[in-house]
């Protein structure tokens, strides 16, 4: 009815509509003017800009790690390596969430608890957009588990990559040191640029002091990714330069043997250090007890830094280098060598009864032997170490002459050895005392000196050295561990200095000879202190024994040696060189707390210098042998 | 003879042709969005059939029983919504029916089913349309916008929305109508703000800065406008381009395939596309001013209004000027559904187009 009563007019609705679609003709050219305009601006005017950016995006330069260098022992063995290993690595910002990403870990891989934080810490503590390791060293089964569920872990990897390696383990970990993760400290040291790959860095030992050469030249690779960060393909590369290999002088298997003979002691701690007396190569260093470098190189967990850094024994502490020790009565010879150079004729006798006192003192400086030695001259006074001529023979000397022959020795100064962090040892004199201590010097104290106890430091190296010296008849040797090549000349001024020629002394060849007759006495006669070692070697030995006081006893006391408890009891010490004519090899042992010197420190040369000679008996024998 | 075949079969010669080049042009981009994958491509192709055959037999329908059904479309496209709504499936948001061999969107096909039900009704009335006849319109238009607002797809609403709209401006509502609508409008965008769901206002948020999410989800946006920029006026080539071979670019084949073409055909690719796009824009508008009733007329212009709106947002999305709100490119995005009903709307043209008394 109402639709019929109205009248369509159809212009007028047309005109209406055509109106509107004037309307909607120009919102359809604003629309494609405002993409034109847009398009225009983005690829027009800012095409350069977006070029680089899209550029940017997927063409990378990714530095390459070098390997780093091996390093030998002078017989050929690998004592460190690298061997190819799996790291789980992680992108903090591709990962969603740490706390799932470790627990659906564990559920494929079994990570412990604290490893578990530990992973959540490193990735919240992460810089950004870095890959950290997350595990390292994956076994070749986690790496099969890993890849096989590998989808399910956005912005985590396993690299592949070089791991150190130290096959002899402990045994060689003071001497070679470790590497471990680049820290903060360590960025401060180096080259930014040629460790933008690296990882690992030589914290001590041969690793730390090498660590240049070792290093080598980071190289490069240009690779192009995908969104996901994967590669798709390497574009360029420049490889990097290896790091150097090194030769070290150590023979190693007399210092695997050092490294056990310590080992076996009854929970001693100690040093072992043997040099060749020739050239100063150091042939042995060990140092108990001893860590496994290895634990490093993949990654230690902080607990078990902690428990070597806090444990009492000290397992990280170089004894060889930097254990300092009264050396007791092994600096006699040295003593015995300058009074004889200040006109002290060999024939000179003294008196022992056990105790020796300065005149107008009531104070009786004790002989170890409680009941004298009766009277000795300067020959026996050395093979009977008796501590009673020495006394005489120092109060004699003076502190001055004491200092003077000490420091001739090389005592109280770094020997220069290849190694990182090398203590000095200490020779007191009264300037010393008194800058240092503040108080003036007892005539008491030049006594004690000169029996090597009081004031008197020196590392078990420096008394290698010492040894050398002794065997040379005065021309010291600077002890080396690094085979010198064209690489290695760096710190390499002089190798060897005469300290007669140098001090300007009168090189008396019968001096040495008297010192030299001491010492072999020492070992070869019946009244000699490591007369124990001697009966039954078939090289002769000279050598000097040392038991340093670490606890004093009182004037009138009397103490019972097993009334004194570990720590307090005297330190065994032990020099030596063989054979007396020609020698080869000098050798000092230190054992901490390990009673007298001939029955703990005496025993452990002998067997390293047995395996020394022994071997070259065999291979003298076999060159024979094949000749026929 | 031959193009009284044509004729008979009511097919528009232009607007067939444009659609052609513009799936043609799709195909082609596609193979180099999806990684050369013949599977996807050959799969988009046999879409692009169904649809054409969907529009040769829309085509047939005369413009008089389009609206005559108009109403029980409306009502079974509803139907869909709700369906969705309770059984749809999908990433995070329910868009998809699973129809057992295919799953498609019923809030696509709203994009022509809303703007026919509110043409069939405004044109039985005299025009411009009485306050109650707005009234009537604006809740027909309302409801599926509701229900696609809740999936929730954004985009598809507001667009879905405009194209009822847009109708009734081309059905003359006054302009002082549209002004106080306009007031009112902005007096409840606030609500509107709180409304929507989170992600959608960070979408918002992140477009006016989309460095300030670089990894989330203004990461997108800028990936986009860097395979765009570098594109440059030549582009890097067809295949060539590193944001999307590279899996820089999100969605590539589908709501972002315009980056992967301006990345590799550049500027002057666009404005290749924008003429074949013209070609379907000014035939649509010249079918709608030579149609011959209301009802023709309106739902001609608003088919081919709300195409070229789709072409617009799309590539103001992917350009940067706009949300990320999902809507495809037609003809170009990978997926069924739009083709389908962009070829669709093109059957309803060809319809009103060929369904004309000749008058003279």
């Amino acid at each position: 009815m109402k639709s019929f009563g109205e009248i369509r007019d159809s212009n007028l609705e047309r005109d209406i509509f055509l109106n509107r679609v004037i309307l909607g003709v120009v919102a359809i050219f604003l629309m494609v003017f405002l993409v034109i305009i847009r398009l225009i601006y983005l690829q027009v005017y800012n095409h350069q800009h977006y070029t680089t950016l899209s550029t940017d995006n997927y063409i990378k330069v990714r530095p390459v790690a070098p390997p780093r260098g091996v390093i030998y022992s002078s017989d050929g063995v690998m004592l460190a390596g690298n061997r190819p290993s799996f790291n789980l690595v992680g992108v903090p910002e591709k990962i969603r969430d740490n706390d799932v990403l470790v627990y659906e870990l564990s559920q494929i891989l079994d990570i412990d608890e604290s490893k578990q934080r530990q992973i959540i810490r490193t990735l919240d503590t992460a810089t950004r957009f870095t890959a950290v390791p997350l595990i390292t060293d994956l076994s070749e089964e986690q790496v099969a588990l890993f890849s096989v569920n590998s989808h399910k872990f956005t912005g985590v990897t396993i690299e592949a990559g070089l791991s150190r390696f130290y096959p002899l383990g402990g045994d060689t970990a003071h001497l070679l040191g470790y590497v471990s993760r680049i820290s903060n400290t360590d960025k401060v040291r180096l080259q930014d640029s040629n460790y933008a790959a690296t990882q690992y860095i030589g914290k001590t030992g041969v690793e730390r002091k090498q660590e240049l050469l070792l290093h080598g030249t980071v190289g490069s690779k240009t690779i192009e990714i995908n969104a996901e960060g994967r590669l798709l393909r390497v574009v360029d590369r420049e490889p990097p330069v290896p790091g150097q290999d090194l030769r070290l002088t150590i023979d190693s298997k007399l210092q695997s043997k050092a490294a056990s003979l310590l080992r076996n002691l009854d929970n001693l701690s100690g040093s072992i250090v043997a040099m060749d007396v020739r050239t100063g190569g150091v042939l042995a260093i060990a140092s108990y007890p001893s860590y496994d470098p290895n634990a490093f190189a993949s990654g230690i967990s902080p607990e078990l830094y902690t428990a070597w850094m806090d444990s009492p024994f000290r397992p990280l502490f170089d004894r060889s280098i930097q254990g300092q020790y009264p050396p007791g009565s092994t600096i006699k010879p040295l003593l015995a060598l300058a009074a004889l150079e200040n006109g002290l004729l060999s024939s000179h006798k003294v008196k022992c009864n056990g105790w020796f006192s300065l005149p107008r003192d009531s104070h009786r400086y004790r002989c170890w032997e409680k009941e004298g030695h009766g009277v000795v001259n300067l020959v026996e006074a050395i093979e009977r170490s008796c501590d009673v001529f020495f006394y005489s023979l120092s109060n004699d000397l003076g502190i001055k002459m004491i200092y003077t022959v000490l420091d001739r020795f090389g005592l109280g100064k770094a020997t220069g050895i290849d190694l990182p962090n090398e203590e000095k040892g200490l020779v007191p004199s009264p300037e010393w005392k008194k800058k240092v201590k503040k108080l003036p010097w007892y005539p008491g104290e030049t006594v004690i000196t000169g029996i090597g106890q009081g004031f008197l430091l020196a590392t078990p190296l420096q008394l290698a050295k010492i040894a050398a010296t002794l065997a040379n008849r005065g021309r010291a040797v600077e002890p080396f561990v690094i085979m010198q090549t064209e690489q290695v000349e760096s710190s390499n001024s002089e190798q060897s200095e005469d300290i007669n020629t140098i001090k300007n002394l009168p090189n008396d060849s019968r001096h040495w000879k008297v010192v030299n007759d001491g010492m072999v006495a020492v070992v070869h006669s019946s009244k000699g202190t490591a007369r124990g070692i001697g009966y039954t070697s078939k090289t002769k030995i000279a050598g000097k024994t040392g038991t340093s006081q670490v606890f004093s006893i009182g004037q009138d006391e009397e103490l019972d040696e097993e009334d004194i408890p570990d720590h307090l009891k005297d330190h065994a010490l032990f020099v030596a060189y063989a054979p007396p004519i020609n020698p080869q090899i000098a050798i000092a042992v230190v054992v901490e707390h390990g009673g007298s010197g001939s029955a703990t420190a005496a025993p452990l040369a002998r067997a390293i210098l047995d395996e020394y000679f022994n071997r070259k008996v065999d291979a003298e024998q076999s060159n024979l042998s094949s000749s026929y | 003879m031959r193009n009284n075949l044509i004729y008979r079969l009511h097919i528009d010669t232009p607007l067939l042709a444009g659609v052609i080049i513009m799936c043609l042009l799709g195909l082609v981009v596609l193979y180099s969005a999806s990684e050369q994958s013949f599977d996807l491509v050959a799969k988009q192709g046999l879409r692009m059939l169904v649809g054409l055959l969907l529009m040769l037999f829309v085509a047939q329908i005369p413009p008089q029983r389009l609206a005559h059904w108009a109403p029980l479309v409306y009502a079974g496209a509803l139907i869909l919504l709700c369906l969705v709504l309770l059984f749809g499936t999908g990433r995070g948001v329910q868009r998809w029916l699973d129809a057992g061999i295919f799953r498609f969107q019923p809030s696509e096909l709203m994009k022509l089913v809303v703007p026919l039900m509110v043409a069939s009704l405004v044109a039985k009335k005299l025009l411009p349309p009485d306050f109650k006849t707005i009234l009537i319109a604006i809740f027909v238009i309302a409801i599926p916008t509701f229900l696609i607002g809740r999936q929730p797809d954004l985009g598809t609403a507001i667009v879905v929305a405009a194209s009822g709209l847009v109708v009734l401006f081309f059905s003359g509502i006054s302009w002082k109508f549209i002004r106080n609508s306009l007031f009112f409008g902005i007096a409840i965008a606030p609500i509107g703000w709180f409304a929507m769901h989170e992600y959608q206002r960070q979408r918002i948020l992140t477009l006016f800065n989309p460095d300030n999410d670089a990894l989330g989800a203004g990461y997108h946006i800028i990936q986009s406008i860097i395979a765009v920029g570098s594109g440059g006026v030549f582009g890097k080539g067809w295949l060539n381009g590193t944001q999307s071979h590279l899996e820089f670019l999100p969605e590539r084949a589908t709501d972002f395939i315009f980056a992967v073409y301006c990345e590799e055909f550049g500027l002057i690719g666009v404005v290749v596309m924008l003429l074949g796009y013209s070609l379907i824009i000014a035939r649509g508008t010249q079918i709608a001013i030579y149609a011959q009733d209301t009802f023709g007329r309106l739902l001609s212009i608003v088919l081919t209004l709300m195409l070229f709106v789709s072409v617009f947002i799309n590539m103001s999305m992917v350009t940067g000027q706009l949300p990320v709100v999902g809507i495809p490119l037609p003809l170009i995005s990978y997926g069924g559904t739009s083709v389908v009903t962009v070829m669709i709307c093109m059957g309803v043209l060809m319809s009103i187009q060929t369904h004309r008394r000749l008058v003279f």
